[in-house]
């Protein structure tokens, strides 16, 4: 014969086992939201908070030429043609050519840029010089070594002298902040000329004309960039 | 506490940047002396052409018709080797677990080897995993006389089994109203120099890696901008080999490159000499 007791007791470790099983999806749910609001950086908070870059919607498509790098990874850029609606305004027109230099190419290989960095800010002085601001990325995840930061300030100097002749010297900036170096060789405490000698040193081989899904994809990522 | 580490940071470059000034100053006022005492000669010096480094001539008068005696010529002597990187910073990582900061203590520990027996006295920044700060590293060749700077980088990209040699650009002149030069700047008077050196380390580094440049190329590196002695920087490509071996092998002949191209600038080489005020000459 069970003692009563021991059926009450069983009794009630069932309801909590089903009180339980009920409650789990919520709870899991509530934690997996709090996870998302903890992985929001500042860096994230802050790009919600710059403007947006608007895109010249229905405009005519101009002819940006673009300098990646090439699979041989020595240093040496390669001007591709991209069609791109790029406004008339220097400042978004900046923009808009870094977003794409930062889409990349269609061979990853030739990256210049790391793919997870993204262009926080851009502006014009006065006197010519613009300020790129960039995410943490491009400095911590740009291959080290002193050819590869030269080759990833050369594609975006190049790239600024070839399609923003307004821009003369280029500052970078890293979230916000001047560092140091990009990724402990090259120096971004100074300014890089743009127009004018720059800091390349070969010149550029000559240009392709293509049109691919990854330069659509490239313009489909400033699109929604400007848009948001 | 951060603020106070900020504040001991500005405290310890002032410091620097001061004593930097302090004995580029005496260098020009002991020059300005010189060239106003009568019969004070002007010795040349073809290897500081084009620098702001100059020899100057003793403070001494001498009688007419009686040559004044020349300054003892200081020559190179002192190598700083800086293997870049270290502690928490790796530098550059390859897929097989290379780490750019301990390889280069290793081309490090050889070249010190090949210079010592060229009969060079070196001082390295770092003979362990520790990471100094540029400019720190930029101080231990700022307090000598008679020194080069080289600092040694492993790259991620670039064709393997390669060496480049990288100097400065020109930086614009440095005009300042007391005569000092700043810290930031301290590399501009010695670019032409350091191109001489690069231009003769990266020949020999091309004549034992195929595939090198012959002549050195030019980047703002970081570390050399805060250097005030002829420096630059010695990249071999690349961590990304699939054996550490590669790299391996490569050591003896960077190290023996660079000891060669040092010993060679030495010949031409010389260092400024200073006239204390009380007449003579230091080294």
């Amino acid at each position: 014969m069970t003692p009563r007791w021991l059926i009450w007791l069983a009794g009630i470790l069932l309801a909590a086992v089903i009180a339980a099983a009920l409650y789990f999806p919520s709870l899991r749910h509530q934690v997996d939201k709090v996870a998302q609001l903890t992985e929001k950086t500042a860096e994230q908070a802050r790009r919600e908070l710059i403007p947006p870059a608007p895109a010249r919607s229905g405009g005519p498509m101009v002819k940006a030429k673009m300098y990646w790098g090439t699979r041989a990874q020595d240093g040496t850029l390669r001007a591709v043609i991209v069609d791109l609606p790029l406004s008339d305004d220097p400042v978004l027109r900046a923009k808009q050519v870094l977003n794409t230099l930062l889409a990349g190419p269609v061979d990853p290989e030739a990256r210049t840029l790391p793919p997870d960095a993204a262009l926080l800010a851009f502006y014009i002085l006065p006197d010519g010089t613009g300020i790129a601001d960039f995410s943490e990325a491009l400095g911590t995840s740009i291959p080290s070594g002193i050819q590869s930061e030269q080759t990833a300030v050369e594609s975006i100097t190049r790239t600024l002298e070839a399609n923003v002749p307004q821009v003369q010297r280029l500052k970078i900036l890293i979230h916000g902040q001047e560092v140091d170096s990009l990724a402990g060789h090259l120096d971004l405490t100074q300014t890089y000329q743009v127009n004018g000698s720059g800091v390349a040193t070969q010149p550029p081989p000559s240009s392709t004309s293509i049109t691919t899904r990854s330069i659509q994809k490239a313009y489909e990522k400033t699109k929604a960039a400007t848009k948001r | 506490m951060l603020l106070d580490v900020r504040q001991r940071e500005r405290i310890s470059r002032a410091l620097r940047t001061g004593l930097l000034g302090l004995t580029l100053a005496a260098t020009l006022v002991a020059t300005a002396l010189a060239q106003a005492s009568p019969g004070g000669t002007a010795q040349s010096n073809p290897a500081s052409q084009g620098t702001a480094a100059s020899a100057p001539a003793p403070a001494t008068s001498a009688p007419q018709g009686i040559p004044a005696p020349l300054p003892p010529r200081v020559g190179l002597s002192l190598v700083v080797l800086d293997p870049a990187h270290g502690g928490t910073d790796l530098g550059a990582r390859g897929t097989e677990g290379i780490r750019e900061s301990d390889v280069v203590l290793q081309f490090a520990a050889q070249t010190k080897k090949a210079l010592e027996f060229q009969g060079f006295q070196v001082i390295q920044t770092r003979d362990a995993n520790d990471n100094p700060s540029f400019d720190d590293r930029s101080a231990r060749v700022n307090a000598q006389r008679g020194a080069v700077f080289i600092t040694l980088h492993v790259a991620s990209t670039g064709l393997a089994g390669t060496a480049r040699v990288y100097v400065m650009p020109e930086i614009p002149p440095v005009e300042h109203p007391n005569g000092l030069i700043p810290w930031d700047k301290a590399q501009a008077p010695f670019v032409g120099l350091s191109k001489k050196l690069g231009d003769l380390v990266q020949a020999e580094l091309a004549k034992r890696f195929k595939g090198s440049p012959t002549t050195a190329l030019v980047a703002p590196v970081r570390q050399l901008r805060t250097t005030a002695a002829p420096a630059i920087a010695v990249e071999i490509s690349s961590v990304s080999v699939e054996d550490r071996a590669d790299l391996d092998r490569m050591v003896p002949g960077v190290a023996d490159a660079i000891a060669r191209g040092v010993s060679e600038f030495k010949l031409s080489y010389v260092v400024p000499t200073i006239a204390s005020p009380g007449g003579g000459t230091r080294p």
